[in-house]
Formats: C-alpha cells, structure tokens, sequence
C-alpha cells in the first residue's frame, strides 16, 4: 500500500473511532463515571504496544534503546495499573448482600 | 509476522477494548467487561512481542516488569477515596511513554535518506507536545489530590496571556519541525515546552475542579496515542487512543454541564478565586434561624419515616463514614423504612466517585439512585439526610440569580417532608457560598463530625 492510501485509510478509522467512542460512552450510566474514567485510563495504556516497537528497533543506538525501554516502563504501569484498578472498583459493585434481610418481611 | 497478519490480530484488542466500554453501560457485566478488555490488552501485546522481534527481548520483559509491578503494588494499595490521584498518575505515565515515542522516532528517522513524511512529521510534534502535556499537567494534578502541594488555585498576573504566548510559540516550533528543519533539538523544546505549558496549565485550578482536568489530560492521553497510531503506522493504536480521546472528551463536557459552568470558565478562570467574590454579592440566605435537633430526635424522625433518602457529599468520605451509613440504613430497613441514596453527578472528587465508595460500604447499586431518578422521588420522601453534601442541595441554584451557583442542577431535598442536614458547624462550606436550605423551616441541623453523628443516630435507632 503507498503512504498516502495508507494515510487515507488511517484517518478513516480515527474518524470512525470518534464516532463510536461518543456513542458506546454515551450508554454509560453516571452510576459508573469513575470506572469509566479508569477503564478508558487502560485502554490507553496499549500504548505499551508502541513502546514495544520503538524498544525492538532500537538497533540504532543507545538514545532509542534509552528512550524505548522508558517508554515501554511508563506504558506497563499504566496498562497493569489501570485495568488492576478498574478491577477493584468494579467488584464491589453488588445488588445485595446475600446476608441482608428481606425489605418485606418486617413491613408494617 | 508479515503487516497483513498482525493488522488482522490486532483487530481481536480493538473488538475487546469496545466491548470493554459497551459492558460499562450496567454494573451486573461492567466488570466482565474490563476483563475482556485486559484479555484484549494480553493479545496486543503477545502479537506485538512476534512482530517486533527478539531483539532486545530481556530489556522488553525488565521494562515490563518495573513498570507493571508498580503499577500493580499502586493499585492494589490504594485507598477508594484516593482514587481521583491513582487515575491522574496512571493517566500521566501513560501521556508520558507517549510523548518519549514520538522523541525516538524522530531521533529512528532524521538520519534516513530523504527526509519522513510531513504527516509523520506533523503526527510526532503532536503526540510529543500533547502527551508531554498530558504528562506533566497529570503530575501537577497528582499532587494537588495527594496534598503535596496545596490545593488552593495558584494564580498571577497575566497568567493566561503568559499561557498564550507559550502556546504560540510551541506552534512555531512544531510547524517548523513539520515543515522539515531536521533538528532533534526542536522536539526537544515542543516535548520540553509542553511539559512547562501542562505545569501552568494545571496550577491555577482549584482541587475542586481537579476531576474536569483529569478526565480533560485522560482525553488528550487518548488523543497522544492515537497519533502515535500515525507514527508506527499501527492501527490499534490509532482506535483505543482515539476512543478513549472522545470518551474523555464526552465526560469533560458531562462534568461542565452538571457543575454548570462552561469548559473555558472551569479552565480559565481559577474557580476558588471568583467565589470568594461572588459571594459577596451573594444574597437570599442571610438572617433566619437555624433549628438543631439532637440525635435521638432524628432518630425517631427516621425510625417512623416509610421513606428515607440519604443525600452524601464528599464530606461523608472524608469522614470515612460510608460504613456507618450502611449500618444505619440497615437498621431502618430491618424497621421496615425504604432508603435509598440519591447522587448528585459531582457527588465525591470526580464523577461517580460517591458510588465507587458506597459500592466499597457494600450498598446494593440497586438503591443508588442518579439525580433525575432521585428528584421525583423527593416529594414522596418522609425525611432527607444531607451527610457532608452542600452546594448540590443549595436551592439558590434553583432560584438565586445572584447566586455563583445559579443553574447548577440540584439535587431537590426542600420537596421532602423534612430534611436533616449532618454538618460540623454554622461555617460555609468550601466555596464559600451561603445555603438557604439550613433556615428551611422544615430542615433541622445535627451538628458534629458526620461520622460520629451517625454512629449516634444508629445507636438511638436500635433502642427504639
């Protein structure tokens, strides 16, 4: 494919993701906005995978090599902290303890 | 791995990663769905590892394992109510790596014969300025939350103009190194520069205003990986950046609406600053009386109520008091009361928080209730709790146009029978604003530490 109809096609799918970004977030309940702001907080984190490539083509000397293993440090945290976090968070959300008692059984 | 077999792979993280934020939409599969994302996560990175080769594979898994095991210990340890500072540094790291990609690029490119494309070129000042940004306004608002610095808005004089001019300048230097003026130099000072312009950018805003600004530098985050997508010419960089770009995008503009100020005026304007003003000016509260109850007089308020909603602000997090709550509600229930909880969207230090720590207290989601859900509610309520919450209630927001908070959305505790306000004193609350709610003849005040006013309320409602 030549640089400019790879070009083409990668603004095509930017465009696209904008799109579906505004509408699968808009379905998300105020209930979860803190997951949410996490969770989308890991996804970002795949920008580990791009710390990966810049770290593996480092033949080229010590500056890439420094500057892609930083890279690839920074982008693990994010990736691992955020879906680690997001994970916590959303166990706790239960619809009720199994322990509790009936709301109708003391009614007066 | 050939281009074309990768691309395909790629696509099974770009399906989770959707599916991930298409589960959010209900807490029964939300946290199945950040599972799938993970999974997803997983896949990326293993078809990556193939594609990039073995080369320096021992400094790929000594990076990782620095960078993911403190990523681990952080979150493991972290306390609910420090959530809001954990996402800011996670957030910043990730603006980071972003911004030092676009610095090895550049560096991996110059030397080839005949010089990168101008849209590499343009992507790699982008990503670099914005994830620099990204990077240091995230490490300004870290610390704000953290109070390792103070929380106040820092301001002076010709502060935004200062700010524009900075800005300017960086645009000249990024339209020069895309216009191909081979020099790593000038990357260095875009990276350098926004970091210095995410720095002055993040200070004047008051802590309260923190949450905006995060879930803002989550979206330019987003936007940095997303170019960076560009410059590795790697798709599934381009559409989990940019999906977390508009996601952060929708969410700063939900926050704006629900604190009703427009995004320049959370941004620009150094919120703690302009209060204080205006609420000088403020009016409609002041004089009246105060009635104070004791706790065994709610207590039998809320005992013989069939309906009870429970309204928490930040205040009942500071106080640690969610557990309490819990018990207490649990206590009205075993007596026959409904209680619920209603939730302002702002309730907390970021959207959403407020869940996240009654979630922690084991409430069923069940009986949280969100704003528009809750305000029919009110008038059909026997007794409304306020704990720790105050310019959410504030009824000048319905009615006081001289009031900063005018407009605000409100949560309408004034419709219920009566309403109980938990509050440590008389004093006005963090922005200063004064709440005609507190000499509501129908609104009785229970003065003390939120905390141990509930654990009063519990005791004196289990002796009824």
């Amino acid at each position: 494919m030549s640089h400019n109809m790879l070009l083409v096609f990668e603004v095509t799918i930017l465009v696209l993701a904008i799109f579906l970004g505004f509408e699968v977030i808009s379905k998300v309940p105020t209930l979860l906005h803190t997951p949410l702001m996490s969770g989308t907080n890991a996804i970002h984190g795949i920008v580990v995978a791009g710390a990966m490539i810049v770290l593996a083509g480092s033949g080229k000397g010590p500056f890439t090599w420094i500057v892609g293993f930083l890279a690839v440090v920074l982008g693990a945290a994010n990736v691992v902290g955020g879906f680690v976090v997001t994970d916590r968070m959303l166990e706790m959300f239960k619809k009720r303890e199994p322990a509790k008692p009936k709301d109708d059984e003391t009614v007066t | 791995m050939s281009t074309n077999l990768s691309d395909l792979l790629y696509l099974i993280p770009i399906v989770t990663f959707i599916l991930a934020l298409r589960f959010l939409s209900s807490p029964a599969h939300a946290r199945r769905g950040n599972q799938i994302g993970a999974a997803g996560m997983l896949v990326a990175i293993a078809v990556t590892w193939v594609k990039a080769g073995h080369t320096s594979w021992w400094a790929l898994v000594i990076g990782m394992a620095i960078g993911g095991g403190f990523g681990a210990v952080a979150a493991r340890r972290v306390k609910m109510t420090a959530m809001p500072q954990m996402v800011a540094l996670f957030n910043g790291v990730g603006g980071g790596a972003a911004a030092l990609i676009a610095l090895a690029e550049l560096h991996r490119s110059l030397p080839d014969p005949g010089r990168p494309h101008i849209d590499v070129l343009v992507a790699i000042a982008l990503s670099g300025f914005i994830g620099a940004v990204s990077f240091a306004g995230s490490m300004i608002a870290f610390a704000k939350l953290q109070e390792l610095i103070g929380g106040r808005p820092i301001t002076y004089p010709g502060q935004n103009v200062g700010n524009l001019i900075l800005l300017a300048a960086l645009l000249g230097f990024a339209v020069a190194l895309s216009a191909g003026v081979q020099d790593q130099w000038l990357l260095w000072i875009v990276v350098g520069g926004g970091a210095l312009f995410g720095i002055l950018f993040v200070l004047p805003i008051g802590g309260a205003d923190m949450p905006v600004v995060i879930s803002l530098l989550n979206a330019f985050t987003g936007l940095a990986v997303a170019i960076g997508g560009f410059e590795l010419e790697n798709n599934v960089l381009i559409v989990a950046g940019m999906l977390v770009g508009a996601s952060g995008t929708l969410l700063t503009l939900m926050m704006g609406k629900a604190m009703n100020r427009s995004l320049g005026n959370l941004l620009f304007s150094a919120f703690g600053q302009v209060t204080a003003e205006a609420a000088a000016v403020a009016s409609g509260a002041g004089g009246g009386t105060v009635r104070s109850a004791s706790a065994e007089d709610v207590a039998v308020m809320l005992a013989y109520a069939h309906k009870v909603v429970f309204v928490p602000g930040y205040g009942l997090a500071v106080a640690q008091a969610q557990h309490d709550v819990r018990q207490l509600a649990d206590m009205l229930e075993s007596k026959g009361v409904e209680v619920t909880y209603a939730i302002h969207p702002v309730a907390g230090r970021m959207p959403g928080h407020m869940n996240v720590l009654l979630a922690e207290a084991n409430v069923p989601y069940t009986q949280l209730k969100e704003m528009d859900e809750a305000n029919p509610e009110f008038s059909r309520t026997d007794v409304a709790v306020v704990v720790g919450a105050n310019d959410v209630v504030n009824p000048d927001a319905r009615s006081n146009q001289g009031s900063p908070i005018y407009g605000m959305p409100i949560l309408n505790v004034d419709d219920a029978q009566a309403v109980v306000v938990l509050k440590r004193s008389m004093n006005p609350g963090f922005a200063g604003i004064e709440n005609p709610l507190f000499y509501n003849p129908k609104t009785v005040m229970l003065f003390g530490d939120a905390k141990e006013s509930i654990v009063k309320l519990a005791a004196a409602v289990k002796t009824l």
